[in-house]
């Protein structure tokens, strides 16, 4: 405050109430605003976030037309229910009901930022079926080709992380290997001039499913499962039910 | 400098062109030249961008000018802020709504636009001195002028960096993109030559108006 501010404010009794007054208004009003379109544009938000993801879903597990969430605790696998703390894991059906295969996030620092995808893991050829990036800052033209560079892809086709026979880990952790070397299924052939981004992808997938595919192969009856009860909610539509378990997870305390 | 109008003045044509000319707030006055280099490269961010900003600094112009009898000097700052935050806020919902794709794309240059120079800049400089008509039509033209300043980047970035406008493919797929202009550095260039287009223009029309001996227009 200036020197001005300061007399004026001595010579004049009415000033901080005025001040007060309008921080006070404007402050309401704001509050106002800011509630009343959040609470508008709320659902329309969560709608695209669940399109969102089950784009991406049915994208890394293929032949997957129906969803149903679980979440990984230290007791195991549960189906997602409100207040329940773990890891999602998103589980893909066909439209008989069979099990398709499994989807998880997993994360990594890349060239720039951290890269975030989601990835497709089949339990029944213990493989990883497809890659899907949610969020990166990648150079573009170079580091971003982890998203759509077609030979990169071909990586993700089948991709073995088969759990090793003590049930700790993966026989063959995943690793990144120099363009054009990759001669064992569960290497990734980099891409040449973006070995950060192959690497980081490499390495996430490695840390994810080394600590996640010996929990899923344990408890695969239970995701197997999961199919049984889409059919039951589907009595008062299947919409209903998936936007159920979508407001579980996602519903804030207000 | 722009001119700075302490006095009010009545509203014409001129008060909605200026922004767009005269005090182009990227291209004359150098403002709010984070999201102009950041978000500019591609012509769709850069126009969502521009229509975001543009909300924002009229809502926010409007309210401080409606408020302007209210506003005691020694809290205005604190007042703006609050105002245009509020705006801000409503406007990254909104677009969130719109596309998760597009509010990815923008990243945090949505939520900086509260510190967007020219939003405060034109509340103090301008809103908090004219009425309500005047101020939604200034706002009008800086914002125009801003959406197309950014626009005139990222179209010009996405053709030479990504070799497509609006996310069509111009070229076939032997055409090289020339990426180093989609990167930080191609905005500075992009910027550096269409700041190089103005001044040479203005210079032109000036020395053109002094031939003809018309009195030096303030500008």
């Amino acid at each position: 405050m200036n020197q001005e501010g300061i007399n004026q404010a001595a010579v004049d009794p009415g000033l901080t109430y005025r001040m007060l007054r309008t921080l006070g208004l404007v402050a309401t009003l704001s509050g106002l605003l800011v509630v009343l379109s959040y609470r508008v544009t709320l659902p329309i938000i969560e709608e695209n976030k669940r399109l969102a993801i089950e784009r991406a879903l049915f994208k890394v597990i293929p032949g997957a037309v129906m969803r149903r969430d679980f979440v990984i605790t230290d007791e195991g696998i549960q189906r997602a229910q409100q207040d329940l703390e773990g890891t999602t894991l998103y589980a893909g059906y066909n439209q008989e009901g069979r099990l398709k295969g499994v989807a998880l996030e997993a994360a990594a620092a890349g060239y720039q930022d951290v890269i975030r995808i989601l990835y497709g893991y089949d339990p029944y050829c213990q493989c990883i079926r497809g890659i899907e990036v949610l969020k990166m800052t990648e150079t573009p033209g170079i580091g971003d080709k982890i998203a759509r560079d077609a030979d990169f892809q071909q990586n993700f086709i089948a991709l073995e992380a088969r759990p090793h026979v003590s049930g700790q880990g993966l026989e063959h952790a995943i690793v990144p290997v120099k363009h054009g070397t990759k001669s064992e299924p569960w290497q990734i052939d980099a891409i040449s001039g973006a070995t950060i981004s192959s690497k980081a992808i490499a390495r996430m997938l490695n840390d994810s499913s080394q600590w996640v595919v010996p929990i899923i192969q344990q408890h695969l009856a239970v995701v197997e499962a999961g199919a049984l009860n889409i059919d039951d909610d589907q009595r008062d539509g299947p919409e209903a039910s998936l936007l159920r378990v979508e407001e579980s997870r996602y519903a804030h305390t207000p | 400098m722009p001119t700075l109008p302490n006095t009010q003045e009545p509203v014409t044509l001129d008060t909605f062109l200026r922004g767009l000319w005269e005090e182009n707030p990227v291209f004359v006055m150098l403002l709010g030249m984070c999201p102009v280099l950041a978000v500019s490269n591609s012509a769709i961010n850069a126009l969502a961008m521009g229509l975001a900003s543009t909300f924002v600094l009229v809502a926010s112009n409007s309210l401080v000018s409606l408020l302007r009898h209210f506003i005691p000097k020694q809290v205005r700052i604190a007042t703006y802020i609050i105002i245009i935050a509020t705006f801000v806020t409503m406007v990254d919902y909104a677009i969130q709504a719109i596309s998760l794709d597009l509010y990815n794309a923008l990243g945090a240059f949505i939520q900086l636009i509260v510190v967007n120079c020219m939003i405060l800049g034109r509340a103090e400089a301008y809103a908090s001195k004219q009425p309500l008509g005047a101020t939604i039509i200034n706002g009008l033209g800086i914002g125009a002028g801003f959406t197309l300043a950014l626009l005139s980047l990222g179209a010009v970035r996405e053709i030479l960096g990504a070799g497509s406008l609006f996310g069509i493919a111009l070229f076939g797929d032997n055409f090289q993109p020339w990426v180093v202009m989609i990167l930080p550095p191609g905005g500075f260039f992009v910027l550096g030559a269409w700041l190089l287009i103005f001044a040479w223009v203005r210079q032109h029309r000036q020395q053109r108006l002094d031939q003809e001996g018309v009195p030096q227009h303030d500008s």
